[in-house]
């Protein structure tokens, strides 16, 4: 493994998030989406990408964060996963970071569920670390499904 | 030129060019199967094609190295260099048939008997052509070859002549290395298929390409010139001149990879897109400018558009050609005459839905022809014609293609179908009291209905007309047929003209616009809203509304898909969903559009109201409505597929459209178990001290009989860990009674006893994975949990013995 990665960074609420800079297609601002009914919560709708379809999963559902306010525009990431093209709903996008891989650590056992299998690991930066996230693992309908329960369970 | 034989030529060639390289690769992994099934497929389509275009000397040749290649493809021969040059050697002498084929449109009058001897020989395993020395040739053969077996063009024919393509002939004599060579003019001549090893032959020398002019054999002056040409010294090929002014077959058309139209679609379909987008920018500017060049842009791509599709466009006769045959063969087996007419064969639909009406015509015509058309004896006493005819009509209407097969046969009995359908258990008395002639003409399209009187070789087994209608509705279409007794049956189908563009209804609800595919739509309606209350009535808390007399059972869109209603009037789009008709109703009616169709996401693909999705003028996306879908979800087909009283419930593979009603149980370890209510006769409870032993078994005196009881966890074993204490022996359930459910008619019952009864649910379910543990069907989602689907089948075989027992009582 390389010492050096790079992560295309994001912030959810004020939680510090990267994903692979490999994986990143594009980052795009707000665009209007075309909700899906009877989908899962996490699918947020669908965009159109230059004439693609892609479908926007909101990174807050799915992680289980509170939603954010209506009038809050959210970011697209569009990634590329091995199930397809996504695109990630996150609050504010932040640099591309060069990390060192020796500041890698695997995430504390004290983490569980949906976040659990998501997040890789944390990088030790200055000042503040750096959730990591397994995109591939990000699409895999179970897991959805599973996030579907888990937004009910809190919601009720 | 024929079509027919147009085609073929092309197809032709395209083999043979690959199948040069194949041998290649063969040669150096003779093992090679996928390889050599490969070049078996390319010979065998050649041989059929030519035999049915009447191509005797080709099919025969084509029909030996066939033999010989199911031979090798089927590992009962090893794969040798000299097959593989007899084998090439075949090739070659097709190409030349074939070019004689392209100029004369006959296939020469060279039969290649030596060829084909030796093809014969080779499969037998028997002596193969003489050794064969590594083709090194040197430029000395080329001499020899001349001084020795090149016949004089006086003399009769010498079968190196027949055998060989003539020029290449003296390319290709490699010396044998192991004997003397032959020099004596005066040598008996060695029959050219043991002198040459053919292989060696064609190695050498490139194969002619396609469209190179190939010495016609058929005329003589050619031929003579091709000798003469094969004495000079230089290996030249004789350059004789094409036959006939323009171009060949394979220069006026090209094969495309379908991918490529497939991507130049996609593109259209984007171009109409931003087109759409532009107009309607367009429309709210004054710029005539901009409105001009908008217009040109909309007329440019509209034509772009359908030439881009009638790139994928085919005639139907692709399919039709081969059902005269087809009908002919069937008619003769079944002793019956049949005439075959054809209207609009010319009609053009798309290659992906021609492919994928194969299937269902060929079913429907053999159904017709089996069941539709009588014997000719029956239909002299009734005072028709003897023979049958079988009508088969397409053209274009309405933005769709229409399909008639129509035969004027006996028709359907609708009291047979009602007979047969009760007698099956396909629907209930009460039912079969409220339908008309026409649902039970229908009926034919349910799986597991069959009415013919004994299952023939042709049809007959009841698992044809389901899978018509599936296989149709998959491609967005809709079939329905028109019958009368003593007259006839018509099958008319109706099917889009292609896949990804269509036309489509554009409607709002809960502020989301939705596109509905025309093929559905039937017609639109819309209720005041003064008399918006007055028009819906309701049936037992279903909504329905009077159309024209008949009730239209209604579907609200906003509820079926959790959206907030917004609008006042009411509109209701009428919609067929299979043999159904319902309302769907919508906020708001926009106006019909021309959809590019694109599929969603796989992690949105078990919605199943959503057929797609697709781009609007504003550059949103909308999505595509599943009319099918939606009907399901709304259980308006479920009304098709009667349950009450069905024995079918089988567990496995009629899971997947079938409405079932399963029992809901706890299963050990507080999982959840589906069992189908079908065979299940009664749910009963008993005392737990109602519980004696017979032997090893515990039974209940159960209206006069024994009732063995056999519990759940001793059938599926407790496999996870449960926070209930484990039952101890005797009976010792922690539940007051013992909730039974009895399997079984007549004193040949068996109770099974759970845990607990959670629900009884009535739904199409679809099986989701597979089963995981022996008594365990598969598992499915059922009101959101996982759930396990009992295996009732093997659940009885196993308690088999039980059954046994109480009878005995």
């Amino acid at each position: 493994m390389a010492d050096h990665r790079q992560f295309c960074t994001f912030f959810l609420d004020d939680r510090f998030f990267g994903v692979e800079v490999e994986k990143v297609q594009e980052v795009i601002r707000y665009q209007v989406f075309t909700p899906v009914p009877l989908a899962s919560p996490v699918i947020r709708g669908l965009i159109n990408l230059r004439g693609q379809i892609v479908t926007a999963i909101d990174l807050r559902r799915l992680l289980l964060i509170g939603d954010r306010t209506d009038d809050y525009r959210p970011i697209n990431i569009v990634v590329h996963t091995r199930q397809g093209t996504f695109s990630l709903l996150v609050d504010r996008i932040g640099d591309v970071l060069d990390v060192d891989h020796a500041s890698f650590e695997h995430p504390p056992d004290t983490l569980e569920g949906i976040a659990r299998e998501l997040i890789q690991g944390t990088y030790k930066l200055q000042g503040r670390l750096l959730l990591t996230m397994n995109i591939d693992k990000l699409f895999n309908p179970a897991l959805l499904n599973r996030s579907r329960e888990a937004t009910k369970k809190t919601e009720s | 030129m024929d079509e027919i034989i147009k085609e073929f030529l092309t197809e032709s060639q395209e083999g043979l060019d690959q199948l040069d390289n194949k041998f290649v690769v063969l040669e150096q992994n003779p093992e090679d199967r996928e390889t050599l099934a490969s070049i078996f497929r390319t010979v065998h389509t050649i041989k059929g094609t030519c035999g049915f275009l009447g191509f005797s000397h080709l099919e025969k040749l084509t029909h030996a190295g066939e033999n010989l290649l199911s031979l090798l493809r089927d590992g009962r021969l090893r794969f040798t260099q000299d097959m593989a040059s007899a084998l090439l050697n075949m090739l070659d002498a097709v190409r030349i048939m074939l070019s004689a084929v392209e100029q004369t449109e006959t296939d020469g009058d060279q039969d290649y008997l030596d060829l084909i001897e030796v093809l014969n020989r080779l499969k037998e395993g028997g002596p193969a052509p003489p050794p064969v020395s590594k083709p090194a040739p040197p430029p000395e053969p080329v001499v020899q070859l001349d001084k020795r077996s090149l016949p004089d063009p006086d003399e009769p024919p010498a079968p190196a002549d027949e055998l060989l393509p003539p020029g290449s002939v003296f390319l290709l004599q490699p010396p044998p290395a192991s004997e003397p060579l032959p020099t004596e003019p005066d040598e008996p001549p060695i029959p050219a298929s043991e002198l040459l090893p053919p292989g060696s032959v064609f190695l050498l020398q490139p194969p002619p390409a396609a469209h190179e002019p190939s010495p016609p054999t058929r005329k003589p002056e050619p031929a003579t010139a091709l000798v003469e040409s094969a004495a000079k010294p230089a290996p030249e090929r004789p350059s004789a001149p094409p036959v006939a002014g323009g171009a060949s077959v394979t220069d006026t058309s090209i094969r495309v990879d379908v991918p490529l139209l497939d991507k130049l679609m996609n593109l259209v379909g984007e171009l109409v897109l931003a087109r759409n987008q532009i107009v309607e920018y367009t429309l709210i500017q004054e710029n005539p400018q901009l409105v001009a060049a908008s217009q040109r842009l909309n007329l440019i791509t509209s034509e772009l558009q359908e030439g881009i599709m009638r790139t994928r466009m085919q005639p139907i006769s692709n399919i039709w050609a081969k059902i005269p045959r087809v009908v002919r063969d069937l008619a003769l087996s079944c002793g019956k005459q049949i005439r075959v007419e054809m209207e609009g064969k010319e009609t053009e639909l798309d290659k992906s839905l021609i492919e994928a009406m194969k299937d269902p015509l060929t079913h429907l015509i053999r159904n017709a022809v089996d069941h539709g058309i009588e014997m000719p004896a029956v239909r002299q006493a009734i005072g028709k014609p003897e023979e049958g005819c079988l009508l088969m009509r397409a053209y274009h209407e309405g933005g769709q293609v229409h399909i008639e097969i129509a035969d004027n046969g006996a028709g359907l009995n609708p009291l047979k179908l009602r007979t047969k359908a009760l007698e099956k258990g396909l629907i209930t008395p009460e039912r079969a009291s409220t339908m008309s002639d026409q649902d039970f003409r229908r009926l034919i399209f349910l799986a597991g209905f069959s009415t013919a009187e004994k299952v023939t070789n042709i049809s007959g087994r009841g698992v044809g007309m389901d899978v018509v209608k599936t296989n149709i509705e998959k491609i967005g279409g809709v079939i329905d047929l028109e019958s009368e007794l003593g007259r006839g049956t018509t099958f008319k189908i109706r099917i889009p003209l292609t896949l990804a563009i269509v036309p489509a209804l554009i409607v709002t609800s809960g502020g989301e616009r939705f596109a509905i595919p025309q093929v559905n739509l039937l017609e639109l309606i819309r209720v005041n809203e003064e008399q918006r209350d007055a028009a819906v009535e309701y049936v037992h808390s279903h909504p329905v509304y009077r159309l024209r007399g008949k009730l239209l059972p209604i579907v609200y869109l906003n509820q079926e898909l959790h959206l907030t209603a917004t609008a006042r009037v009411l509109n209701i789009v009428v919609l067929q969903a299979g043999q159904h008709q319902f309302g769907l109703v919508v906020d708001q009616i926009n106006d019909t559009q021309e959809i590019v169709v694109k599929p969603l996401d796989k992690v949105l693909q078990d919605i199943p109201v959503f057929a797609g999705a697709t781009i609007m003028g504003d550059g949103r996306v909308a999505l595509i409505l599943d009319v099918l879908g939606i009907a399901q979800r709304a259980h308006i087909i479920s009304d098709s597929h009667d349950h009450g009283g069905s024995t079918q419930l089988q567990e496995g593979q009629n899971l997947k459209t079938e409405i079932q009603t399963l029992l809901l149980v706890r299963s050990p370890g507080n999982g959840r178990l589906a069992i189908p209510l079908g065979p299940v006769s009664r749910l009963e409870e008993f005392e737990p001290d109602q519980v004696e032993s017979a032997g090893e078994v515990d039974v209940v005196q159960y209206r006069g009989h024994i009732l063995p009881l056999v519990r759940l966890r001793d059938v599926l074993g407790d496999r996870r860990p449960t926070s209930r204490p484990a039952p101890t022996e005797n009976g010792a359930f922690t539940t007051p009674l013992l909730q039974a459910i009895v399997f079984g008619d007549g004193v040949r019952r068996v109770g099974l006893v759970v845990d607990e009864i959670l629900d009884i649910v009535q739904d199409v379910f679809e099986t989701k994975g597979r089963s995981t543990r022996p008594g365990i069907a598969g598992t499915l989602v059922i009101q959101g949990r996982v759930t396990e689907m009992f295996d009732v089948q093997s659940f009885l075989q196993r308690v088999a013995p039980l059954l046994a027992l109480a009878e005995e009582t």
